[in-house]
């Protein structure tokens, strides 16, 4: 076997072991998915009719505005379980016997980052079948629902990336947990929830200069049919620039030995 | 260990110890302006058991860290299965299987589940993987709980999963940093018949620990570690006569001999309730000879004697801490 074909089958293993853990114990997959299925009820139900009439329509536009910012901010909820996940495993021995044993260095991560990503799928589609029952209906055509879902694989990769960096540097799973908030925030400060014109001029600005607002302006193009424009290739690059940025981080992290 | 080899000797150069598992040379480790080892030079021949013994604080984990990899050191050489573990650790890795302080086992995943994943990194083939994993359990004796989460486990038998889990590559040099602490005595027998075991499979084992009793048992070889500096090697034995306190106890019946036993011996220590006198010296057989031959020729009768050698106890105290600092340097 070659280097890369190493690298492919630990990689494969830990990718294994990781679903195996959240197949087994779906609580922790289960709880990302909730909060934005929670979002969704209570923005569509409490909200729903007074947002929908100040945007010019009733609860079901306002349904139909919401449910891709939502999906969007489940999606970067839902990476980010990746580093209680990842902390969990340094604060325990099994990363020594992993890091004494001759397996490829980067798979203990690359297995994190692609289990994070099905289980954040999978989170994905949930979300879009509960936003389906409250009456969510999508003009999509088969080629852009594949569309909004590489744009979401791409934004959970990303924003994975970045959480496995947070997981590495927590010395406990509590703080672990903790340090993702701001990043699960950010999309409340775009344009996810209300269009960002209708915010204050210096959070309008954050909010159009934010990563989250091109992801889920063009997720909304994608399934609403609204005006894409530039933000699918500002999209892509803010993914690219993150996942780069994150995987950076976390190898330096990684290699630089035992935080704990 | 690259040395030709000669047809009258086996290494060249007249060296014929057997070939080493592990070597180190002047290991140096600071962690900021702590120094935890300070110039370790070890020689371990393969298929021997080693024990590194220490108080806590010695520098006992970060000499396992540095020879398992997991930790550079900062100045030195180290040779593990015959590489350099900064060079190629790798190579390293792949000749070793550790079994740490604290059980590295998977806690959400079975016992059996532990294993295969193990198999599956050492990338051994589905048949093979699940013929090992089998093996293992049997003879750890956990076979009738592989379905059972890790989790579950009692300490000793986490303690065996995982060093199960160690021996599942098969590996030619075992380190256990300190396999035996907080498990009950008889857990303690069966890591100890483990160990045995490995050896006498040809396996070298490298051990940590601050029982006494448990280098005594199984080591071939043990170093003492203390302040980062190796303070004694040797065997147990070789050990227990290197600090004062052998001494010769000579029990008299007749007053008379005794007298005159003290009177060859007069630096003895006197017992003249017991007619008993206490002779310094190491208990060896030509200091014994000599000792018999003096009361003999001083017709002095003795009703018995016993050599009292101090045990591993003594050792370690006077070795070790404050008080050995004191009268070392």
């Amino acid at each position: 076997m070659s280097t890369l074909t190493y690298a492919v089958h630990d990689s494969a293993t830990m990718l294994r072991r990781n679903l195996k853990h959240a197949i087994r114990y779906p609580a922790v997959g289960l709880g990302s998915a909730m909060l934005p299925i929670l979002m969704l009820l209570l923005f569509v139900y409490a909200f729903g009719d007074s947002i929908g009439a100040g945007m010019g329509g009733g609860r079901a536009a306002y349904l139909e505005y919401l449910t891709p910012g939502v999906i969007i901010m489940g999606v970067a909820a839902g990476s980010m379980s990746t580093s209680i996940a990842i902390c969990s495993d340094m604060t325990e021995g099994i990363i020594n016997r992993f890091r004494t044993m001759d397996i490829t260095r980067a798979s203990f991560m690359t297995g994190h980052v692609l289990g994070s990503v099905v289980q954040t799928m999978a989170c994905a589609v949930l979300v879009v079948g509960v936003a389906l029952a409250l009456g969510f209906r999508s003009g999509a055509t088969p080629l852009e629902w594949l569309a909004a879902a590489g744009l979401l694989t791409a934004v959970a990769f990303a924003v994975t990336w970045l959480s496995a960096g947070f997981g590495l540097i927590s010395k406990t799973v509590e703080s672990a947990s903790n340090k993702p908030l701001l990043i699960q925030f950010l999309p409340f400060l775009g344009s996810a929830f209300v269009p960002a014109d209708s915010m204050s001029p210096g959070l309008r600005w954050f909010a159009e200069h934010q990563p989250f607002t091109p992801m889920t302006e063009t997720l909304r193009g994608l399934l609403s049919g609204t005006p894409v424009g530039n933000a699918w290739w500002i999209s892509l690059t803010w993914c690219a620039a993150i996942a780069l940025t994150g995987y950076l981080w976390s190898r330096h992290l990684f290699t630089k030995g035992p935080a704990h | 260990m690259g040395s030709v080899v000669m047809p009258t000797s086996r290494r060249g150069g007249g060296d014929d110890r057997p070939p080493a598992a592990i070597t180190t040379t002047g290991l140096r480790k600071a962690y900021g302006d702590k120094t935890v080892l300070d110039g370790i030079d070890l020689r371990i021949p393969a298929g021997s058991v080693f024990a590194l013994l220490g108080p806590n604080g010695a520098g006992k984990t970060t000499t396992v860290n540095i020879l398992s990899t997991l930790v550079p050191a900062d100045g030195g050489r180290a040779e593990v299965a015959g590489h350099d573990v900064a060079a190629a650790p790798d190579r390293v890795r792949a000749a070793i299987g550790v079994t740490g302080q604290f059980a590295a086992l998977d806690d959400l995943l079975t016992a059996e589940e532990n294993l295969l994943l193990m198999a599956d990194l050492l990338r051994l083939g589905k048949r093979e993987g699940r013929a090992r994993t089998q093996e293992l359990l049997e003879r750890f004796g956990i076979a009738d709980v592989a379905g059972r989460r890790a989790a579950l486990f009692s300490g000793g038998m986490r303690r065996r999963l995982d060093l199960a889990m160690t021996l599942v590559g098969d590996p030619r040099v075992i380190f256990l940093d300190e396999p035996t602490t907080g498990l009950d005595p008889r857990s303690r027998r069966t890591m100890w018949e483990t160990v045995r075991e490995l050896v006498a499979g040809g396996t070298t084992v490298f051990l940590t620990t601050q029982y006494l009793e448990e280098a005594d048992q199984l080591a071939d070889r043990i170093a003492v570690l203390d302040g980062g500096r190796i303070v004694a090697e040797g065997t147990a034995d070789e050990l227990k006569a290197r600090i004062p306190g052998s001494h010769v106890r000579l029990r008299f019946t007749a007053p008379a001999d005794y007298e005159r036993a003290a009177t060859v011996f007069p630096d003895a220590t006197r017992d003249d309730e017991q007619l008993a006198l206490r002779v310094a010296g190491d208990g060896g057989l030509d200091a014994l000879r000599a000792l018999l031959d003096r009361l003999d020729g001083a017709g002095a009768h003795a009703a018995g004697f016993s050599v009292h050698t101090p045990d591993l106890d003594d050792v370690f105290l006077a070795l070790t801490g404050e008080g050995a600092k004191e009268t070392q340097r």
